[in-house]
Parts: C-alpha cells; structure tokens; sequence
C-alpha cells in the first residue's frame, strides 16, 4: 500500500527566495544591456544590484491576500457611507472643494504613479527592485480606484467632480501637479524613483495626508477617511522603497552623489509646488481646519524633513537647494494662491469665497507676521467690492511659469510686496518662471520644458481665446461648476437636504 | 546639459509666436499692486499701438484697485525685461521691440494703497 506522503510546506524564508530571487535569470541570447537599456544613460553607476533590499519581504501571493482584505472593508464601508447619506455628516459643504481639487489634480497622479512604477519595475534589472516595483505599480491604481470610487458618491448629489478626467489634462490649476508627474514618467527609471518614491512619497506625503485625511477626519468625510486608512498601509512600504533607492545609489559608487543632490533638488522644488495648492485647502478650504499650512510645516517639512536630512548627511547629502526660498514662502504662499483661485473663480471647476471675518481672524492668528500686514487690505477690498454688487473677477488671464505651470503669483523671497519676475532665453525663445527655483530646473533641461504645454497660452492657439468654448472643452458648467460659493447650487442642496434631514420642515 | 537622454535629442517649442494666428503674447504686470494674483496674459497683433495696449486691455483690467482711477499714465516708470525702459505710445509693440513673450512691468510710485497695511 502506498503511503500518501505529505508534501513539506516551505519555509518563510525560502518560499520568498523561490517567489522573488528565483524569478530573475541570466539572459542567454541577449545581452544583459539589450535587455536593460534604460539603466544607464542617467548616469548612475551600480555594481551589485542584489544590494538592493528589499525590506518588506512581502511575496506576491501574501500582497493579494492582504490587498483583498482591505478592499472588502473599504467597500463595505463605502456602500454603508452612500445608503446612510454620508455626505450630510459634512461639517459645510464648502469641504467640498477641497475634494474637488483633490479629484482634478492628485487622484490622477495615483495613476501616474502606476503607469510610471509599471514601467521602472521593467527597466530596473535588481530582482527584488522589479517586485517592489510591481506591488507600487498595483497599489498606485488601486489607490487611484479607491479615490475616485470614494469620491463619486458625491458627485451624485454636488457639481464639479464629474469631468475631473477632462479637468487633470486640460484646466490650469491642475497643470501644477500633472506636469510634476509628466515631468517624472519622462525621466530615466533612477530619476523617477527619486521624483516619486523620495520626494513625493517620503519628503512631502505627510504633508498632503494631513490636510486631506485628517481634514476628511475633521469633517465628517467618513468616505475618504476610509480610503486614507486603506492606503496607509502602503505608503509605509512605499516611503521605505524610496528611501532604500537612494541609499542604494549613494552607496553603490561616490559619482552618483553629484546627481543624486541634483535630483533632490529639482525634485523637492517641484514637490513644494504642488504644496501650494495643499497649502490653500489647508488653510482656506476646510470649513473645520486641522491645523495651519505653517504648522503642518514646522512638524513635517522642519522636524522630520530636517531629521532625514541630516541622517543622509553621512552620504554628502545637503538639505535640497530651494529649502531657504521654501521658508520664506511659507507664511505668504496659502494667501497668495487663494486670491487667485478667487479672482479667477470663473474658470475653476470648484467654487471659493471671500473668507468670513471669522476665518479672518483665525489666518491672523495663525500668519501673525503676513496676515493683517498684506492680505488682509486686499480681502476686505474684495470685500467691499462684493458689497457694492461689483464682486472681483481678474478677466485678465494670468502668466503661467514654463516649469511648475502654476499662474505666477509668488513675490520675491525678501519682498512679500513684489510679484517675482524670473525670465530667461533658450535658442531665441523667452520663457517666463516664478521663482529661481523652477528656471533653475529650465535651465538644466531646456530641450525638455520648451515643449510645455501651458493651458493659458493654448487657449489663444487653439481656441483663439474663446473662454467658452474653453469651458465646454474642459466639462466645466458655467454658472454650475465654477464662481463663488455663496449663490451656488451646491450651497443651496446642501442646506435643503440638511435641513430635511435634521429639522421638519 | 540640454536634456538627459539615451541619444540626441531635439525638444520643439509649444508657444512659437507662429502657433497664435497672427498674435503674439504680451505679459503686463503693476508692481506693488498684488490684488492681480500674476502678471496679466495678453495676445494682441504685434501692430497694435502701445497706447492702444494701454488705453484697452491694460486700462480696463486694473479698474478694479483703488489707485487705477490716479494713474496718470505720461508719469509712469516702465520695465522690460527686468530693465527700466520707455515706451513710444504711438508706435507699434514690434516697433517698441515687445517680443512675443516679453514681460512689461509698470510703477506708480506713491500710489500703494493695498501694498501693505504699514
């Protein structure tokens, strides 16, 4: 009689080996360059690509099953958040804004980000760089699904977030964060991971999870609360992936230094971009604020941003260039962009407001050096036009800056009272800037930036300046979308349907 | 370096003034005057006077600040380019030498009232 015999269950340690190291081979028709090619022209010089770790020693198999969990709870959650009326839990409906804004610009970086890990989990030739490369890769999209899906409960019942596709490829204050992620999808694989998994996801996540989760926290969005649990999870492993690489490079041979801080640089500026409409949620959007844009810096960008750099000091690391610049914007930038966000309110897929005297006083107590002395007159200008029934629009359409496509609203570092003009000439062309921060990265690769495609300027070459058809083009509603929140339909539902479900009337 | 890349690589400019039928963009900004979030964007034909820029486009937009009403436009001070500089009113912006893409910058100088709050 034959013994059934019980096959051994492998060991943790080598069912890694065998689902991770084993999947990677010597190629035998081609060359090892034929079949990387891309890992090279950057510049960056590795000598064992089995120094890189990866420390999570996550296998596929195991990914999925914990993958899978998460998404039955996020969607038992979400269903539960759609049948009981979640969106009425809203402390104020202007919350809203700060979601739509989050749904144009950010949730299609999520996508970005995958398509660009898929695409360095192929380049990169390290076996265990290609698996974490690929779990990134899903994660990404599944972080893109599970915001658009969490968001699109609202989209039932408020204005705005129902073309965010169209509005991430095509209005302007989203250019900021699409160009930041085009930037990096055309960068080499090394350049991305730094783009990405370092300054994105290291140096600057925190500081665009707290205004978004906490501030969903805050008030009352149990939608994407849920998401922001889901997601954190990953991001740990996400930040560690990032910081791994660059200590990967740093270690592998001293000449990647050079470009390594030059990276580091380019990328902690563009990150800091993208900040500033993080800044203006913060600070403006959230009807019950988590804390000020200043002190999400302080604990974020100063303590923790300052602890990693001194860590990577030891590499020959210095903090990125444009850190001076960034702490003098700090107090300014928040103020700076929501003064154009209002001025330019027709044209924004989002509605925004003069601030009440309330928010006022707050801004004063949290900007005590900024506030009263520069932003103050102008709003209680607006105000006063507002009162006199000619509220403020700036019909003049703004100067874009050919690298962070953000209209140039900054001041000099050392003048808060003086817009920042920054121009330079590249084989007979001008191009404008908004900050020696962004022309510095012009100019390291004019060849790239050139080909910009600034949503102002295209306006007059491919609609000859025609606003209307513009906003057909977009999916922006005129009168629906867009303008001030007091007198919008998302106002006047939110307060109906609140009162229906709080009161008897 | 021009560009990082695998082999020769040759970028094509997006904003050539050839790509805006016949017009050129112009950027206009009033220092001290920051009720304008960002310098103005304006797309004119390069044979409009620059009076004209200033009488039309430029004049309408500022109304809305306090001080547009006392701009006496014979005094103010100009910038191209970063570079004091003086206007022909009568002439065209080609014949000023207002490139596609330049940035005009104007003062007024006692004329602040929304510059700060002193």
């Amino acid at each position: 009689m034959d013994m059934k015999a019980t096959k051994k269950k492998l060991g943790m340690k080598e069912r890694y080996r065998i689902l991770t190291r084993d999947l990677g081979w010597e190629p035998g028709y081609q060359s090892r360059e034929a079949v990387f090619p891309y890992v090279r022209y950057e510049g960056i010089k590795v000598h064992d690509w089995d120094k890189w770790e990866d420390p999570f020693r996550l296998t596929m198999d195991a990914y999925w099953k914990y993958q899978a969990e998460k998404e039955r709870k996020f969607y038992a959650i979400i269903d539960a958040h759609a049948q009981n009326n979640g969106h009425l839990n809203l402390t104020d409906a202007r919350y809203l804004s700060a979601l739509k804004i989050f749904l144009q610009a950010i949730s299609p970086g999520e996508y970005a980000a995958h398509k660009g890990f898929a695409r360095i989990g192929r380049e990169f030739p390290g076996v265990g760089t290609q698996v974490a490369c690929q779990m990134q890769a899903i994660d990404e999209i599944r972080h893109a699904q599970t915001q658009i899906h969490a968001m699109s409960n609202y989209n039932r019942y408020y204005d705005g977030f129902h073309a965010f596709a169209d509005a991430r490829d095509r209005i302007w204050y989203t250019s900021v964060a699409r160009s930041f992620f085009d930037d990096a999808m055309a960068a080499g694989p090394f350049e991305f991971m730094i783009a990405i998994g370092f300054s994105f996801e290291y140096v600057l996540t925190n500081l665009l999870f707290v205004p978004f989760m906490s501030g969903a926290a805050y008030n009352g969005d149990m939608a994407t609360v849920t998401f922001g649990f889901s997601a954190q999870s990953d991001e740990a492993r996400h930040m560690t992936l990032g910081l791994e690489c660059i200590k990967f490079m740093l270690e592998q041979d001293p000449d990647n230094l050079p470009i390594v801080q030059g990276w580091i640089d380019k990328w902690f500026w563009r990150g800091f971009r993208v900040l500033g409409l993080v800044s203006t949620m913060m600070d403006y959007m959230l009807p019950k604020r988590v804390m000020s844009w200043r002190e999400a810096w302080e604990i974020y960008g100063v303590e923790n941003g300052g602890a990693l750099f001194r860590d990577l000091a030891r590499y020959g690391i210095r903090p990125p260039k444009g850190w001076d610049d960034a702490e003098k914007a700090i107090d300014h930038m928040s103020h700076q962009i929501m003064l154009g966000l209002y001025q330019w309110s027709f044209g924004t897929c989002f509605h925004s407001w003069i601030p009440s005297d309330d928010d006022m006083a707050w801004l004063a107590k949290k900007y005590p050096d900024t506030f009263d002395k520069y932003y103050r007159p102008r709003w209680e200008h607006i105000k006063k036009l507002d009162a006199a029934g000619t509220p403020y629009k700036n019909f003049g359409l703004a100067k874009l800056c050919q690298c962070c496509q953000l209209p140039a609203v900054f001041t000099e570092p050392d003048d808060p009272t003086l817009n920042c003009h920054r121009e330079t000439v590249y084989k007979g062309e001008k191009y404008q800037f908004c900050s020696d921060g962004c022309k510095d990265i012009f100019e390291n690769e004019p060849e790239k930036y050139i080909q910009a495609w600034l949503p102002m300027p295209a306006l007059f070459q491919e609609l000859n300046g025609d606003i209307g058809a513009w906003m057909d083009w977009v999916g922006l509603k005129d009168g629906v979308d867009n303008g001030d929140y007091d007198g919008s339909r998302d106002q006047k539902h939110f307060t109906e349907w609140r009162g229906q479900a709080t009161s008897n009337l | 370096m021009p560009v990082v890349s695998l082999k020769e690589y040759v970028g094509v400019p997006r904003d050539l003034v050839l790509n805006f039928n016949g017009k050129q963009l112009v950027y206009v900004s009033w220092d001290n005057h920051l009720l304008f979030a960002a310098p103005f964007l304006l797309c004119l034909p390069p044979e409009t006077r620059f009076g004209e820029l200033v009488d039309g486009p430029l004049a309408a937009l500022v109304q809305p600040d306090p001080d547009a009403a006392a701009i006496d436009w014979t005094q103010v001070e100009w910038l191209k380019s970063n570079e004091p500089w003086t206007p022909d009113f009568s002439r065209s912006l080609a014949d000023n030498g207002i490139g596609h893409k330049d940035q005009l910058r104007f003062r007024t100088p006692g004329l602040d009232t929304l510059r700060d709050a002193a």
